[in-house]
């Protein structure tokens, strides 16, 4: 079967180009004059207008949500498992947006697009994005695009936090805010990790002051060591051992294996690789090294250190919400170390204490942060059972 | 709906703030929000009951009742309602204390356990009783805290908490002025609407 005739898949998809000429004024003070947003959209618009979705990605995302490129494209977009005909995020029922980030590297305005100014890239002058920041841009999207009310702002992770912004900011513009494994704002851990990745990727001698691309290179391992280091918080004790501990071979009895298979059944006495996890945490950086660009890496983290929506309410967050009225679910991840079900709860307590419709699972999973990508059936069918009462009730039976 | 729920809705007021603990499939909020336009948020854990709360439009909020309702502000609904659940308790007196902290009044349903049936199971069979509303073998139950209409008027009386009603129906949800002359004797589900002295 073609990718273009996969019934359980959007198919073939092309990305949109968007440009804005009006100045985008930033949380920092500065402005950018013009940019471009790259956007892709799945399932038809209805004729009111009111089936609209906007999907909002996380650090490492872009617009590419669902489907396929091309025939020869080996992965679907990166939610895929959630957003197609029938699944979850239904595009029989939503006209699905998403868009590639300000500051990404996805095709939308970035360090590695040309500056006007300089003819150069923007490299490390382009300004610090906050997660307000995209939220304003997607208004102006939202408004190009002729939706005035977006059914629902659904985001996982750093995305969970863009759809809280919407809900603070935009109140009047959306229906539902679906966020989830998200937290109300970076715990020092949270914000340590991240500094160990900035460090790793700064301290590359092909780093060149963020210049790199002048210099017809870009500091690969330490985008690489970013990503190992990101990639174990993303994944719980109990995933990896489910991953790393199937076969057990060599040295070690089945009891003491501890998810820690021997890569060749012999230790090498040595600093090459031994363990398998070793193996594929070097390929998971070398993979995300090719592909993705350090300073949008590094404005990413940023983005995610400097989200705190209380901080303009003296640290009151139900302040935070106190015109929203949309309403929300919320969902987390039994073993998610990164933003565990505690911080999701924090959340829904002060919704409550705000007076807001609030909906909050805890999903039983092994697998980390990363549950909110896969397709682990309690969450999926939550998910859809919510998204399908939001269509009956906002755009009537009728599809 | 079932027979304590038809009753409890003439309790809650039209546009008033509910919540509900252990609010199962979510028939009665969905009800609520349709008929009296009420502000609605219940409490469940079982993942299916969840689930078909989301699917009727039902703020649902996964939290155990064993753990406490901290989370909750002083006075912040206007009515709490814990139907057929408080039975399954860990803590039901401190659980009622809290329903009347976090709501202005409070309605509490519970199989009585002082139903001439239950006695008459224990009284001539020798066995623990199993009915219509309470049809768990012992070993099997979730119902730990058994009361009945008296035990829970002592309760209420040494915790200051007054009974604005009192009503009990049988399963067929059938009052009548033979059960209202011996509530404790007849009643198979005791419904109080409470609040706090």
């Amino acid at each position: 079967m073609t990718k273009q005739n996969d019934q359980n898949s959007v198919g073939l998809v092309e990305p949109q180009r968007y440009r804005f000429d009006e100045p985008l004024i930033l949380r920092s003070g500065k402005a950018l004059p013009a940019y471009e947003l790259v956007v892709e959209t799945y399932g038809e618009l209805n004729a009111d207008r009111s089936n609209a979705v906007l999907i909002c990605h996380a650090l490492s995302g872009d617009h590419h949500a669902a489907g396929y490129h091309s025939e020869d494209d080996r992965k679907p977009g990166w939610w895929d498992t959630c957003i197609g005909p029938g699944k979850a995020i239904d595009t029989d029922l939503f006209h699905v947006v998403c868009l590639n980030n300000l500051g990404g590297c996805g095709g939308s305005t970035g360090p590695v697009s040309i500056n006007p100014d300089t003819g150069k890239h923007y490299g490390p002058d382009f300004p610090i994005i906050t997660v307000r920041d995209w939220v304003n841009s997607q208004v102006r999207l939202m408004d190009r695009l002729g939706i005035e009310k977006w059914a629902a702002v659904i985001g996982g992770s750093l995305g969970g936090m863009q759809v809280l912004r919407w809900a603070i900011s935009y109140p009047e513009r959306l229906h539902h805010a679906v966020a989830i494994a998200a937290a109300p704002k970076l715990s020092a851990q949270n914000i340590a990790f991240n500094e160990v990745a900035r460090q790793s990727i700064t301290n590359d001698p092909d780093f060149h002051d963020g210049h790199y691309l002048e210099h017809g290179v870009h500091p690969k391992h330490g985008l690489m060591l970013a990503r190992m280091v990101g990639h174990i918080t993303y994944l719980s004790d109990s995933a990896m051992r489910a991953k790393f501990g199937k076969a057990v071979e060599g040295l070690q009895g089945q009891q003491g294996n501890f998810g820690r298979d021997l890569r060749t059944g012999s230790l090498s006495f040595g600093f090459n690789v031994d363990f398998e996890v070793e193996s594929y945490l070097r390929y998971q950086g070398e993979q995300f090294s090719e592909k993705f660009d350090a300073n949008t890496y590094l404005l990413m983290t940023k983005a995610l250190d400097y989200f705190d929506p209380s901080v303009d309410y003296e640290g009151d967050l139900s302040r935070a919400f106190a015109k929203s009225d949309c309403k929300f679910l919320l969902v987390s991840f039994s073993t998610d170390w990164r933003f565990p079900p505690d911080r999701s709860r924090e959340l829904v307590d002060q919704l409550l204490r705000a007076g807001k419709q609030v909906s909050y699972l805890e999903i039983e999973a092994d697998q980390g942060h990363d549950a909110f990508l896969l397709p682990i059936p309690r969450y999926v069918n939550a998910l859809s059972a919510y998204l399908g009462n939001a269509h009956r009730e906002l755009c009537g039976d009728a599809t | 709906m079932r027979p304590d729920q038809e009753i409890i809705q003439h309790w809650i007021e039209p546009g008033s703030r509910v919540l509900d603990l252990g609010c199962g499939d979510g028939a009665l909020l969905a009800y609520l929000q349709r008929e009296k336009g009420v502000h609605a948020v219940g409490l469940e854990i079982d993942p299916s009951n969840i689930e078909r709360c989301l699917a009727a439009g039902v703020a649902v909020i996964e939290q155990n009742l064993n753990q406490g309702l901290s989370n909750f502000e002083t006075g912040s609904f206007d009515t709490v309602l814990l139907a057929q659940t408080l039975q399954a308790l860990d803590n039901p007196a401190e659980l009622v204390q809290e329903m009347l902290r976090i709501g202005k009044k409070g309605i509490v349903t519970f199989p009585n356990f002082g139903n001439w049936r239950s006695r008459l199971d224990l009284l001539l069979r020798g066995r623990m009783p199993v009915s219509e509303f309470m049809p768990h073998q012992w070993y099997d139950t979730p119902n730990i805290h058994f009361c009945t209409v008296r035990d829970f008027d002592v309760l209420c009386r040494d915790g200051n908490i007054d009974v604005l009603a009192r009503t009990v129906v049988n399963s067929r949800h059938e009052g009548s002025w033979a059960m209202k002359a011996w509530p404790n004797f007849l009643g198979e589900v005791a419904i109080y609407h409470l609040t706090r002295h």
